[in-house]
C-alpha cells in the first residue's frame, strides 16, 4: 500500500513538471521529453543487466559464513568485515536487507548490521559500476566514495558505545 | 554568465564496468546451475524479470524529472538554494530533499545529476544521495520495514540522522581543498 503511495508521488511530481513544461507553450516538454526518452532507453540494458545480474551476483556471495562472521566477535574488527561485506554485496532492493536480517538471527550483533546495512546502500560495488559511474561525472563519484567509506563504520561505532 | 551545456554527456553503451559485471553474473549462474540445476537458474531470471519490470516505471519518472528539471528550473535558483555558496542551510535543503525524495536508486542518480548539471555543488548533491540512501523515508518505508520491523530502522536511522550534513561538509571542505591547490 505505502509503496503505491510513494510510486504514486513519484509520477504526481513527473506529471507537474510536464504540467509547468507544458503551460510554457516554447518546446520544452517536448525537449524534455525526448531528452528522457533517450536517457531512458540508454539505461534499459544497462538495468536489465544489473537487475537480473544481481540475483546471481548473490549466489557468489558466502552468506553462510558472512552471517557466522559477524556473529563472531563484537570488536571493531568485526565493524570492518561489516563493511567491506556491505560494499561486495551486489544492489537490488532485496540482496542486502534479507542478507542482514538472516546475520540478525544468526546471532549478529546490530552494531555489525548497521555498519553492513549502511555499507551496502551506500557503497554497493556492482550499483557504482553499473549505475552511478557512467551517468554521474566521475570525480563526483569519486569524492562521494571517499568521504562516504566511514560512515558505515561510525553508524556501528556509535551503536557499539550505545549499547 | 558563461554558456554550461546542460545536454546529456554520450556514452559508450558497453564499458568495462558492465563486463566486469556480466562476467561475475554468468559465473554465478554457473555455479547455480552447477549446485541446483536448471529449475534454479529459471527461478531466479524470473525473480528478477519481475522485479526489473517493477522497477521500469520509475526509472522512467527518474529520467523525466531529471529532464525536466535541467530544463525548468532556472540556474539562479538552484546556485542559490544548494550552490557552494549557500552554507550550512544548503546542505540542510538538500538533506531534506533527499530524505522526501520518493523512487529508487535508478531514479535518485538521474535527478542528482541534473542538480548537478544546473548548479548545485558537489558538497550538496552528495548531502542528497546519501540522505536518499541512508535515512530516506521512501526506502526505510518500504524496503527495509518489512525485512528488520521498526526497531532495528529507528536505531539505524537514529544514529545515521546527520550524516548527510557531516558528509556535505567534508566534500565541500576537500572539494575547495582541491580547487585551491595548483
Amino acid at each position: 500500500m505505502i509503496a503505491v503511495v510513494f510510486t504514486g508521488l513519484l509520477w504526481a511530481l513527473a506529471l507537474w513538471l510536464v504540467i509547468i513544461a507544458l503551460r510554457r507553450g516554447d518546446g520544452t516538454a517536448k525537449e524534455a521529453l525526448q531528452r528522457a526518452l533517450r536517457e531512458f532507453l540508454w539505461l534499459l540494458p544497462r538495468l536489465a543487466i544489473g537487475v537480473i545480474g544481481a540475483g546471481f551476483l548473490a549466489r557468489l556471495l558466502p552468506a553462510e559464513s558472512i552471517a557466522a562472521y559477524l556473529g563472531r566477535d563484537a570488536g571493531f574488527v568485526s565493524l570492518l568485515i561489516a563493511s567491506a561485506a556491505g560494499m561486495l554485496t551486489p544492489g537490488g532492493p532485496v540482496v542486502g536487507f534479507s542478507l542482514g536480517t538472516a546475520a540478525l538471527k544468526a546471532g549478529a550483533g546490530m552494531p555489525q548490521v548497521i555498519t553492513y546495512v549502511t555499507a551496502w546502500s551506500l557503497m554497493s560495488f556492482n550499483r557504482v559500476i553499473v549505475w552511478e559511474l557512467p551517468i554521474m561525472p566521475r570525480h563526483f563519484v569519486y569524492l562521494r566514495l571517499a568521504v562516504s567509506w566511514p560512515l558505515p563504520l561510525l553508524a556501528g561505532g556509535v551503536m557499539l558505545l550505545v549499547q | 554568465m558563461h554558456p554550461v551545456s546542460t545536454a546529456p554527456k554520450r556514452r559508450r553503451l558497453l564499458d568495462p564496468g558492465l563486463v566486469i559485471i556480466i562476467v561475475l553474473a554468468s559465473i554465478g549462474a554457473g555455479l547455480t546451475y552447477r549446485d541446483q540445476g536448471m529449475a534454479a537458474v529459471w527461478a531466479i531470471i524470473e525473480d528478477d524479470s519481475l522485479l526489473f519490470l517493477e522497477i521500469l516505471p520509475k526509472v522512467a519518472a527518474g529520467c523525466l524529472i531529471g529532464a525536466l528539471i535541467t530544463l525548468l528550473v532556472p540556474r539562479e535558483v538552484i546556485v542559490r538554494l544548494v550552490g557552494s555558496e549557500s552554507g550550512l542551510r544548503g546542505l540542510v535543503i538538500a538533506t531534506l530533499a533527499g530524505i522526501l525524495m520518493p523512487g529508487g536508486p535508478f531514479t535518485v542518480f538521474p535527478v542528482t545529476v541534473a542538480f548537478l548539471t544546473i548548479g548545485a555543488d558537489a558538497g550538496a548533491a552528495i548531502a542528497f544521495v546519501t540522505a536518499w540512501h541512508v535515512i530516506g523515508l521512501n526506502r526505510a518505508i518500504i524496503w527495509e520495514m518489512p525485512f528488520f520491523g521498526p526497531h532495528f530502522v529507528v536505531m539505524r536511522v537514529g544514529v545515521s540522522l546527520l550524516f548527510p550534513l557531516l558528509i556535505g561538509l567534508v566534500a565541500r571542505w576537500l572539494h575547495l581543498r582541491r580547487k585551491d591547490t595548483p
